[in-house]
C-alpha cells in the first residue's frame, strides 16, 4: 500500500498513543485501588468522595471529560492569574484518560476485594502483621488475580479511548491518520491503516492480558476444590 | 548465685502466660460474654468446650482482638495490653506497635486453616518470620524446614496449599504458626472444617505438641481429645464459665447441670 510518505508519522502516531494509554493505565490503576479502598473504608467522608467520584466521572462522556480537562483547565488559569498559560495536550489527555478509567477500575477493585475471603486478612494480622504488609503481602497479590480479567477489559477500553485525545491536538495515532487523510485525499487508506494499527495493538494487549492471567492463576491450578 | 537463679526462676514461673480478666463482648444489647476471666500457665492445655452458640469461639478471638471485646483485660507474661474504649463501646489496642507484637506471640490456629493461597508452602512459613520476626531468609527457611519435617510434609514445600488436603493444609496452619516461636497457641476449632478421616493427623500433631509442654488454648468439639490431653477443661454456656477443672473431674463428676446433660449428649 502507498502511503506517500505518511508512514512514518503513523507509526510516530502509534508511538504516542501508547505512550497516552500506558501512562492512563499506571495513574489509573492508583486512583482505581485508592477509590477501592476508600469505598471499602470505615470513614463515611471517604466513601462519600469514592462514590461521588464514580458517580460522576461514569456518568458523562469521556470525550467531554477531555474536553473539560484541557480548556477548563486553561481558562481557570487564566482567570487565576490573569494570563493564557497552554497545558500540554499530553498531559491533559493522561490527566482525563487516568480519573476516567480509574473510577471503572475502583469497581473491579471494589469487588474484587470483597471476593477475597475475610479469613485471609485475619490469618495476616493475627500472625503480627502490620496493616500495611497484610495489604501488600496477602491480600493485594490475590486482588490482582480475582481483578485482571475486569482490568484487562477497562485496558481494551482505554486503549481506544486514547483517540478521543486526538479533539485537543495531541498527535497520536487517530489525528496522524486524520492529517494524512485529508492532505492526500485518501481518507480510505488511511483510516484503514489505523483501524488496522488499532485492531493490531488490541490482539496483542489481548494476548499478554492472557499470560498474565495465567501466571497469576499458576498457584490455583489443579487445586483440590 | 544459685540461689539467686533458683529465685528468678520461681519468680518467673509465678507470672501466667496468659492472663485473661473479667471479659466481656456485647454487640448492641446482645451480651456474647459474660465476664470470663482464665489463667494459662506455662505447660497447661486448656480445653473450651460447650455448644454453638456459647461464646467459646468468640471468647478466643478476643485474645488477640481478631474480635473487640466491650470490657476486661488481656495480660501476656505479665505484660498487659493496653486497650481504650472506641465510639463504639467497644476496646481497641491503645498502640497498634503493641498489638502487632503480642499478637506475633500469641498463635492462632484458624478453623478453615487461611492458608494464603498465592504463596507456596515454604513461603507461607517464611513470610511472617521474614517479615514480622526480621529474621534472615536463611535461617527462616531452615526454621521453616525444620517444622515441615515435624508436622510431616517435609515434601511438601513447594506445593501450593490448594494442592494440599485439609488435614495438611491445618498441619501446615500449625507449622506456619510455631515458626513465630509463640507463647502461647489458639486453636479455634482446629478440626471441625476437616472430613473424619482426617481429623486424627492433626490431633496426633496437637498432641505432640502439650507433651512438648507447649502453653495451648483449645476450642474443641473432640471430646475424647480434651479429655485424654488437657490439663483443664472449661465449660462454657451463654458467655459464662459454667464448669473448670481437670478432665478427670469435668468429665466423671461435673458439678453443673448443664455440663453434666451437655456431655451426655456429646460422649
Amino acid at each position: 500500500m502507498d502511503l506517500h510518505g505518511f508512514g512514518h508519522l503513523l507509526l510516530a502516531g502509534t508511538w504516542i498513543t501508547l505512550k497516552l494509554a500506558f501512562t492512563s493505565l499506571f495513574f489509573g490503576l492508583i486512583l482505581g485501588l485508592l477509590g477501592a479502598a476508600a469505598k471499602l473504608s470505615p470513614i463515611r467522608i471517604l466513601r462519600w468522595i469514592a462514590t461521588t467520584y464514580t458517580t460522576l466521572i461514569r456518568g458523562i462522556p469521556e470525550l467531554l471529560l477531555v474536553l473539560i480537562i484541557y480548556f477548563g483547565t486553561t481558562e481557570i488559569l487564566l482567570r487565576m492569574f490573569d494570563k493564557y498559560i497552554e497545558i500540554s495536550a499530553f498531559a491533559a489527555g493522561v490527566t482525563a484518560l487516568s480519573i476516567a478509567f480509574g473510577a471503572y477500575a475502583t469497581e473491579v477493585f471494589r469487588s474484587a476485594l470483597q471476593e477475597i475471603p475475610k479469613g485471609q486478612r485475619e490469618s495476616a494480622m493475627a500472625i503480627g502483621m502490620t496493616r500495611w504488609q497484610t495489604f501488600s503481602r496477602i491480600l493485594l497479590p490475590q486482588l490482582w488475580r480475582v481483578a485482571l480479567p475486569g482490568l484487562g477489559n477497562l485496558f481494551l477500553v482505554l486503549l481506544k479511548d486514547t483517540a478521543l485525545v486526538s479533539v485537543i491536538g495531541l498527535d497520536d495515532l487517530m489525528r496522524q491518520a486524520y492529517v494524512a487523510a485529508g492532505f492526500t485525499k485518501l481518507p480510505f487508506t488511511f483510516y484503514l491503516m489505523a483501524a488496522l494499527i488499532y485492531l493490531l495493538l488490541t490482539i496483542i494487549s489481548m494476548q499478554v492480558i492472557r499470560l498474565l492471567e495465567k501466571r497469576a492463576n499458576r498457584p490455583w491450578q489443579g487445586a483440590r476444590s | 548465685m544459685n540461689n539467686n537463679t533458683d529465685q528468678t526462676q520461681a519468680a518467673s514461673a509465678k507470672i501466667p502466660t496468659l492472663e485473661v480478666n473479667d471479659l466481656y463482648k456485647r454487640y448492641g444489647t446482645l451480651e456474647v460474654l459474660k465476664g470470663i476471666s482464665l489463667t494459662a500457665n506455662e505447660g497447661d492445655v486448656i480445653s473450651i468446650i460447650g455448644s454453638s452458640g456459647s461464646g467459646k469461639s468468640t471468647f478466643l478471638r478476643c485474645l488477640n482482638l481478631l474480635e473487640k471485646p466491650s470490657q476486661g483485660s488481656i495480660a501476656l507474661k505479665g505484660e498487659q495490653l493496653e486497650l481504650i474504649k472506641t465510639s463504639d463501646g467497644q476496646l481497641e489496642a491503645r498502640k497498634r506497635r503493641q498489638l502487632e507484637s503480642m499478637r506475633a506471640r500469641i498463635g492462632f490456629v484458624f478453623q478453615n486453616f487461611n492458608l494464603w493461597p498465592h504463596l507456596t508452602i515454604l513461603e507461607n512459613i517464611l513470610l511472617a518470620q521474614v517479615v514480622v520476626k526480621g529474621r534472615s531468609k536463611a535461617e527462616a527457611r531452615e526454621r521453616a524446614e525444620a517444622l515441615l519435617e515435624k508436622v510431616g510434609l517435609a515434601g511438601k514445600a513447594r506445593a501450593y496449599p490448594g494442592h494440599l488436603s485439609g488435614g495438611q493444609q491445618q498441619r501446615i496452619a500449625i507449622a506456619r504458626t510455631l515458626a513465630m516461636d509463640p507463647e502461647v497457641l489458639l486453636f479455634d476449632e482446629p478440626t471441625s472444617a476437616l472430613d473424619p478421616e482426617l481429623v486424627n493427623e492433626v490431633l496426633g500433631v496437637m498432641q505432640a505438641l502439650a507433651e512438648e509442654g507447649r502453653t495451648m488454648l483449645i476450642v474443641t468439639h473432640e471430646m475424647r481429645f480434651a479429655r485424654d490431653v488437657s490439663s483443664q477443661v472449661m465449660f462454657l454456656h451463654q458467655g459464662r464459665v459454667e464448669e473448670f477443672g481437670p478432665p478427670s473431674q469435668v468429665f466423671t463428676q461435673p458439678n453443673s447441670d448443664r455440663c453434666k446433660a451437655f456431655l451426655s449428649s456429646h460422649l
